[in-house]
């Protein structure tokens, strides 16, 4: 046992130990994480992301705020049933500008990934104020007040601006029209052509517009939070994905 | 001229604080940066309050180590987890009663990381700097390193990064990383702090009299060093503006996940395990009064463990859009992982050959053995969920949870429980506990309270993954998620349940070491009463 006699030498020099610790837990860390960063296949080949608008990114940090990824999971594994119950199976691609990601590790309730566009806005504004009014066997929480707080949106540019830095290709002028297109979003009377034409990939996807939570006169947290969960999981066009293509 | 310097950083500290309140950039960040100015401009007055100009009430320990720090963190390490408990019982409570949620500040979404937090960062936490500081300067036979001054820094700062997580939760300040929610501000502070920790940790090992560095210390130098790393670049982010809340995180989607879950698993392997080996590896030997048992297998599990611990991240994320290679390769390491582990529960439990008695005579010991024996389930019960056809049920399910109370409640919670009762009477030169029978109440309660609480969540998590996934002849799902939740109902309120019989041993615990301080002893029967009359033969 000679090599652990020699281990005396490390338990006599704190720096040894400090170094020889450091070196040892680093090699995981670098053999699994770097090479995501530069395999190119990590992430998908798919048509139809999008950044998100103004709106659906103040939605997703009332979202996070609330902690809402701490019961619903945004990752359907590719299981018969969870494709049954929740659809299409969640790909890399759809997370590519979340920052943080949302996938989460616990269901107590449903996978929100393919939420968007199931239900309507009545209902989602309805099950979030009371939930037990829609579903009875529910433990969610109520977050009514979200329709009775103002949506703070004057500073979109900054959030888009600190997004661009981190990755996300957000242009110039979706940066300028930052608080206009929230706007345009959250209301059924403005001038959405400057929206849509910013945001849209092409005829088929469309932004969700409307007054999302039923109330004209303001623009509330509750519509952000609900456009947000109506455009989860409806951008990539899966008619022109080809999943052998993707194996990886 | 005591305590000068410190009334004049904490008077600075409020009046920064002050600034960054009155020129905050949103309201969160206002409301955050006065609960701290008000925290701060407190304890500038309090200290105020103690300055002697002519140094006169210097008071050195006899013992000649620095046990200030150590006195108040086994103080503030009951209390801490007493309130993290409670704070268990109450989201146990939401989640078998939803109407206890009260919106917006006190729903279940906020008040979850608290319960996480408090119980990690700030019962773990604690417990962890008071031990190894204590552990330390004894085994080097040497005065903390960088004077009373650096200590209290480590010490209190430490405090001030929990009061801002906490707060910032139920304010709804969160980066959504599970287990590093603090947002990026919080996240500078905590560095700071953890530099100087490691800088106090390291100076004293230097000064130290013994030749060897004991074993005890190999752990927590792990612990500090590699949750520097982890936390470093888990929270690399880019804020919105310097005086706002809200960051945005440097990596997305699936680089995001893989990192997190790096960070989230080893702050399981390096937080809640190698720091509390490093607790088990001094506290277990004295208290039972015998050497480790191998020197050779301590070397051994030592680096298997810090190097195998780092690779089972992505078991976190199985079947997700995490490429497949990272999923197998975290799989492969998480099985190894079972070895290392069991290697250190062995030195721990046979640490205990010829002296087994004590498990019926020391309830202290007792508490020990069982909280190396939950070491060694739940690192068993951690492998097996790793391999990818059982995480395919367990993923998602309240399995998980159980699993990690199995962990947190026994391994964690008991080992610090065992700590805090050998450290009690020593640091504070009294000759006993109050109350070694209430050492004994509080381990069958916390042990009752832990095989309900796991055994009931074995049950809903397998019954959650179970209905899920049922069929019906035709081909159709047999249930939908509602009639899932509504099934689990029973199983959340025996997990209140057992919350509540641990909460109450950590009651328990908490009376028997307010006594012990105040140095009374409680009249009461000994545990062990002399029954042998047997003699040597004539």
């Amino acid at each position: 046992m000679s090599l652990l006699e020699k281990h005396k030498i490390i338990e006599k020099s704190p720096t040894l130990l400090l170094v020889g610790s450091l070196l040892v837990v680093s090699i995981g860390g670098i053999v699994e994480i770097a090479p995501l960063f530069y395999f190119q296949n990590t992430i998908e080949k798919v048509e139809g992301m999008r950044p998100y608008t103004p709106l659906e990114l103040a939605g997703r940090n009332i979202y996070i705020r609330e902690g809402c990824y701490l019961c619903h999971s945004q990752m359907i594994r590719p299981f018969r049933d969870e494709v049954e119950r929740y659809g299409q199976y969640s790909l890399a691609a759809e997370s590519m500008y979340d920052h943080p990601f949302q996938w989460g590790s616990k269901r107590t309730g449903p996978d929100l990934a393919r939420v968007g566009g199931r239900y309507s806005n009545d209902w989602q504004v309805q099950h979030l104020t009371d939930p037990r009014s829609l579903v009875p066997e529910s433990i969610m929480p109520k977050y009514g007040f979200l329709t009775k707080t103002p949506l703070k949106f004057d500073n979109m540019d900054r959030h888009l601006r600190a997004n661009q830095l981190v990755g996300v290709p957000y242009t110039v002028e979706q940066l300028e029209n930052a608080k206009a297109d929230v706007i345009a979003q959250a209301t059924t009377d403005a001038d959405i052509e400057g929206l849509q034409a910013r945001y849209t990939y092409d005829d088929r996807f469309s932004v969700p517009l409307g007054d999302f939570d039923g109330n004209p006169d303001e623009i509330t947290e509750m519509d952000a939070l609900v456009a947000y969960l109506q455009m989860l999981g409806t951008l990539v066009d899966f008619s022109t994905y080809v999943p052998e293509a993707n194996y990886r | 001229m005591k305590h000068l310097n410190a009334t004049i950083i904490l008077a600075l500290g409020t009046l920064l604080t002050v600034f960054a309140a009155a020129f905050a950039y949103d309201d969160l960040f206002r409301i955050h940066a006065i609960i701290l100015a008000v925290h701060l401009g407190a304890a500038a007055i309090y200290m105020a309050r103690l300055v002697k100009v002519d140094g006169s009430g210097e008071v050195e320990d006899k013992s000649g180590y620095m046990d200030g720090p150590i006195r108040i963190g086994v103080i503030l390490t009951v209390f801490w987890g007493v309130i993290g408990f409670t704070q268990g019982v109450l989201i146990a409570m939401q989640l078998a009663w939803p109407v206890t949620n009260l919106e917006p500040w006190f729903n279940f979404g906020r008040m979850r990381p608290l319960h996480t937090s408090a119980v990690i960062f700030a019962f773990g936490g604690t417990a962890l700097i008071t031990t190894s500081l204590y552990v330390v300067q004894r085994t080097c036979q040497a005065r903390l390193w960088g004077g009373a001054g650096l200590a209290w820094f480590v010490f209190w700062g430490y405090q001030i990064f929990i009061l801002m997580a906490a707060t910032g939760y139920l304010l709804g300040i969160t980066q959504s990383r599970e287990y590093a929610e603090p947002e990026w501000y919080v996240d500078l502070w905590l560095t700071i702090v953890w530099v100087a920790y490691l800088l106090l940790f390291l100076g004293t090992l230097f000064k130290r009299k013994e030749p060897h560095i004991y074993v005890a210390n190999w752990f927590y130098l792990a612990f500090i060093v590699t949750i520097a790393m982890l936390h470093v670049v888990n929270n690399l982010a880019v804020p919105v503006s310097f005086l706002g809340v809200k960051s945005y995180s440097l990596f997305s989607g699936v680089q995001d996940a893989m990192t997190q879950w790096w960070y989230g698993h080893n702050a399981v392997g390096f937080f809640l395990t190698a720091g509390f080996l490093g607790m088990m590896y001094y506290f277990m030997p004295k208290q039972a009064e015998r050497p480790v048992f191998s020197y050779r297998l301590s070397i051994i599990h030592f680096w298997a463990l810090i190097f195998l611990y780092i690779w089972a991240g992505p078991h976190h994320l199985h079947y997700t859009a995490l490429p497949d290679w990272t999923q197998t390769l975290g799989m492969a390491f998480s099985i190894m992982l079972w070895m290392p582990s069991w290697g250190g529960m062995i030195n721990g439990l046979m640490t205990l050959s010829g002296a087994w008695d004590k498990i019926r005579t020391d309830p202290i010991i007792r508490m020990m053995v069982m909280a190396v024996a939950f070491y060694g389930m739940s690192t068993f019960e951690g492998p097996v969920m790793s391999i990818k056809a059982v995480n395919a049920l367990s993923h998602y399910t309240d399995w998980t949870i159980g699993h990690v109370h199995s962990g947190a409640l026994g391994w964690v919670g008991m080992i610090s429980f065992g700590a805090i009762y050998f450290l009690a009477p020593r640091l504070w030169g009294r000759k006993e506990l109050y109350s070694l029978r209430m050492v004994n109440w509080h381990f069958w309660f916390a042990t009752l309270g832990i095989v309900l609480y796991a055994s009931a969540l074995w049950v809903a998590g397998i019954t959650q993954g179970l209905m899920w996934k049922e069929y019906d002849p035709q081909g159709f799902l047999v249930y939908s998620f509602a009639e899932s939740v509504q099934a689990l109902h029973p199983y959340y309120v025996l997990r209140f349940i057992a919350g509540l019989l641990y909460l109450t041993g950590g009651c328990i615990m908490a009376w028997n070491i307010y006594k012990t301080i105040k140095g009374d002893v409680r009249d009461e029967k000994p545990m062990v009463a002399v029954t042998s009359n047997a003699k040597p033969a004539e």
